[in-house]
């Protein structure tokens, strides 16, 4: 099933490139959006079950 | 060890959002008296249970206004006393423990809910500013007739 | 590089795969069962009672498929990355680590299903059960000591051999999930060794129920770890080889799994908030080290986004998000476990809101710690595991996976994903409304509050049946990969990106770290034992089922 294999060999080249061309900070907008988002999710969901809280105490 | 300027980011927030999770319980707990059940020890001979006082008696004592005290026994499958009501606004205080195996003490609708060892004493107290009748419950799994487990208490 | 799979390590390996797919197979009929009974759908005939299908399900699931299929995993990375092959007493201790967990399964189902030890996963005392299910659960965990063991000689040898070398990753994290589990189950040995097996036979009269609870949940919290652990070492290691990129950085991988090492084990009170017993202050401390736990799981998230960006970076991907068309999305191997890791983000925010000190009273013991932990382990994780197989058990036997596979496994996570957003999701919701888990089919009375869970509980038995459409599905695919063509698979081991910085050393300082992994278990634990101890009281045994 060749079309499951990743092709490691074409991958590198470009794969080096990027990396010089950021030298040590590769471009990461996109996970650090993702990861906010992620915060974002866990900060709503705690302060829903928090007013929960609040609100039959 | 070297971090990308981005996940250091991410991690100041994630770990300052942690802290302020921390901060918020924390302050609720050791200042404002919002601390989860059962503080301190408060031990008794779990076979002699019904020839300990206050638990020879189980039942809602009034202390004070609008201040009653409620001590019960857990048991599979049950609570004794079985009736329990109180005038709306009343601040009740339960005391529980267990005849038996270990049992669970869940007022639906409200933050009651305990764990009820044998040995010890669980201790919790409630505000009831409605009217109406709560539904407490048993849920910890306790046996065969863990499902029948329940009572009721009256606020009107 | 390229080099079959040992084929007498495939054995070992291919044991415990099946093994732990047969215990899936029956944990998952008394699973659906469980919900229909619950959701009014059914009544078990008489002489089949709901809790002892609710211990099978909970024994089955949580301890027997996980920890042989866990095993199974971290043998077959040993084996292909320290050296090629394991060693004939790493071998051994794998194959008598497999015999004694297998007594024990043994020994522990029959009791069960004779219905002398209906006390659930969790064995609670003082419900006694039968000894012979205690020591059913002692040789599970002996047997798993075992293979830990294997695992270790195996890594001390090749570091002997390779001096100087840094440890491949696989390897490294292997290392520290076998030496979590040995430090956790030190816990649970002594409360079933010395307390619950001699008083079950009768040797004593009475058990400390507090400190046994205590003791359980020493042990409960790392096991959850001990499930995770693995699921994140397919992420780190192979998900990155899968997608055709390389791993973000072998350094914060290690970092965040000595964390977990360091901050998975002295948190068990914050499972135990509701009890009496134990004082506030020592409960707080311990919702503060959980707190710590979370810090290397936000480390992984930040990991995966990485790994996938640049991969979808290096192959032309642009925008903020053009990375995620890139992911090969058609691909069962990548699939399943990537919906594993996007479950985990609902899964992870239950668990904060879980541990979070008194606001525990609004979930404690209610369906919503159900629905909890049927996402943590019974999709992330498992979802997880159900995507290795569809490598492994082809690189293990010298098979292919086939497109016809691929495509039913992609049907098989589809399916799962359903199921367990109606089962938990359903869960989640009746439980913050005071719905009580491990509870049989009731209306208390027709209580108004209880009537408005039912349309729930019969949306969580639809979820069920079609999470059992699932487990079928998924021992079918194990049963087809067997008979899938032959042909050589690889064993996807990522690399490391170029742009990532050396591993520094001071990460494979074991001594230091089980030090302050001690160190932090005392400071937690110490002082609320000695007061257990000091407050002894003691309960005799009832079987109230």
């Amino acid at each position: 099933m060749p079309e499951l294999r990743p092709q490691i060999g074409q991958n590198t080249q470009t794969s080096n490139e990027a990396a010089k061309e950021t030298k040590e900070e590769p471009a990461l907008k996109g996970t650090f959006v993702s990861v906010m988002l992620l915060g974002a999710f866990i900060a709503v969901s705690w302060f829903g079950v928090f007013a929960l809280f609040v609100a039959r105490n | 060890m070297h971090l990308h300027r981005l996940e250091k980011i991410w991690l100041s927030i994630g770990v300052s959002m942690l802290v302020i999770f921390l901060i918020v319980i924390g302050t609720m707990a050791f200042s404002m008296g919002m601390t989860p059940p059962s503080e301190h020890h408060h031990t008794i001979d779990p076979t002699k249970v019904t020839e300990t006082a206050p638990f020879d008696k189980p039942a809602m004592t009034q202390i004070e206004d609008m201040h009653y005290e409620a001590v019960l026994v857990a048991y599979a499958f049950g609570y004794d006393p079985q009736t329990l009501e109180v005038p709306v606004g009343s601040t009740v205080d339960f005391k529980v423990t267990s005849s038996d195996v270990v049992h669970g003490f869940e007022i639906v609708g409200t933050n009651v809910n305990m764990m009820i060892e044998p040995g010890e004493v669980s201790h919790v107290s409630h505000t009831f500013d409605k009217p109406g009748e709560y539904l407490i419950l048993c849920n910890e799994y306790c046996g065969t007739g863990h499902e029948f487990m329940k009572t009721t208490i009256v606020v009107k | 590089m390229k080099q079959s799979f040992d084929r007498g390590d495939g054995k070992l390996v291919l044991a415990h795969i099946l093994f732990a797919f047969g215990a899936l197979l029956i944990g998952g009929i008394a699973g659906m069962l469980q919900g229909m009974v619950r959701g009014g759908m059914m009544t078990l005939p008489g002489n089949i009672g709901y809790y002892e299908l609710l211990t099978a399900h909970g024994v089955l699931m949580a301890l027997i498929f996980t920890t042989y299929f866990i095993i199974g995993f971290l043998y077959s990375g040993v084996s292909q990355t320290l050296g090629g092959s394991l060693l004939p007493v790493a071998r051994k201790l794998g194959w008598a680590g497999y015999y004694v967990m297998s007594i024990g399964t043994v020994i522990g189902v029959v009791v069960i299903l004779l219905g002398k030890a209906s006390v659930l996963y969790t064995f609670y005392a003082p419900m006694k059960a039968s000894p012979w299910f205690y020591i059913a659960l002692a040789l599970v965990v002996i047997g798993s000591w075992l293979s830990g063991f294997g695992v270790f000689y195996q890594y001390r040898k090749w570091r002997k051999s390779n001096n100087g070398k840094i440890s491949p990753l696989f390897a490294y994290m292997s290392v520290v999930t076998m030496l979590m589990w040995q430090i956790a189950t030190i816990g649970v040995a002594i409360e079933v060794v010395v307390q619950l097996i001699p008083w079950s036979f009768g040797w004593v009269e009475t058990v400390n129920v507090v400190l046994s609870r205590t003791l359980f949940w020493y042990f409960g919290h790392p096991l959850v770890y001990f499930w995770l652990l693995p699921a994140y070492i397919c992420w780190y290691v192979v998900i990155p080889k899968i997608i055709g990129g390389r791993i973000f950085s072998d350094s914060l991988a290690r970092l965040s799994f000595i964390l977990f090492l360091l901050f998975s084990i002295p948190v068990g009170f914050h499972h135990q908030l509701m009890e009496p017993g134990i004082s506030g202050f020592w409960k707080f401390l311990q919702v503060v080290l959980t707190f710590m736990v979370i810090i290397p799981s936000l480390m992984t998230a930040f990991s995966m986004f990485a790994t996938f960006e640049m991969n979808g970076r290096a192959k032309g991907a642009t925008g903020l998000f053009g990375w995620v068309k890139v992911l090969p999305w058609k691909d069962v191997r990548f699939f399943a476990p990537f919906m594993g890791m996007l479950v985990f983000i609902p899964a992870g925010a239950g668990g904060i809101i879980n541990a979070s000190n008194q606001m525990n009273a609004v979930v404690h013991n209610t369906l919503w710690v159900t629905g909890h932990f049927h996402l943590t382990v019974a999709t992330s994780v498992a979802l997880t595991f159900f995507g290795i197989i569809y490598w492994l058990i082809p690189v293990v036997t010298g098979r292919v996976l086939t497109p016809k596979m691929n495509r039913l496994g992609i049907i098989q996570t589809l399916i799962w994903c359903v199921g367990m957003l109606f089962m938990s999701g359903s869960m989640h919701t009746v439980g913050l409304m005071g719905d009580p888990r491990r509870t049989a089919y009731t209306t208390y009375d027709d209580h108004p509050d209880a009537v408005l869970w039912m349309p729930y509980h019969v949306a969580m038995a639809i979820g069920g049946m079609i999470l059992f459409v699932g487990v079928i599905l998924i021992v079918y695919n194990v049963v087809a990969l067997m008979r899938a063509p032959k042909g050589e698979t690889e064993y996807p081991i990522g690399e490391v990106s170029e742009a990532a910085e050396q591993t520094p050393r001071f990460l494979e300082r074991w001594s230091v770290w089980i030090g302050i992994a001690v160190v932090l278990i005392l400071f937690a634990y110490t002082i609320p034992l000695i007061d257990m101890l000091r407050n002894t009281v003691t309960s005799p045994g009832y079987v109230t089922w």
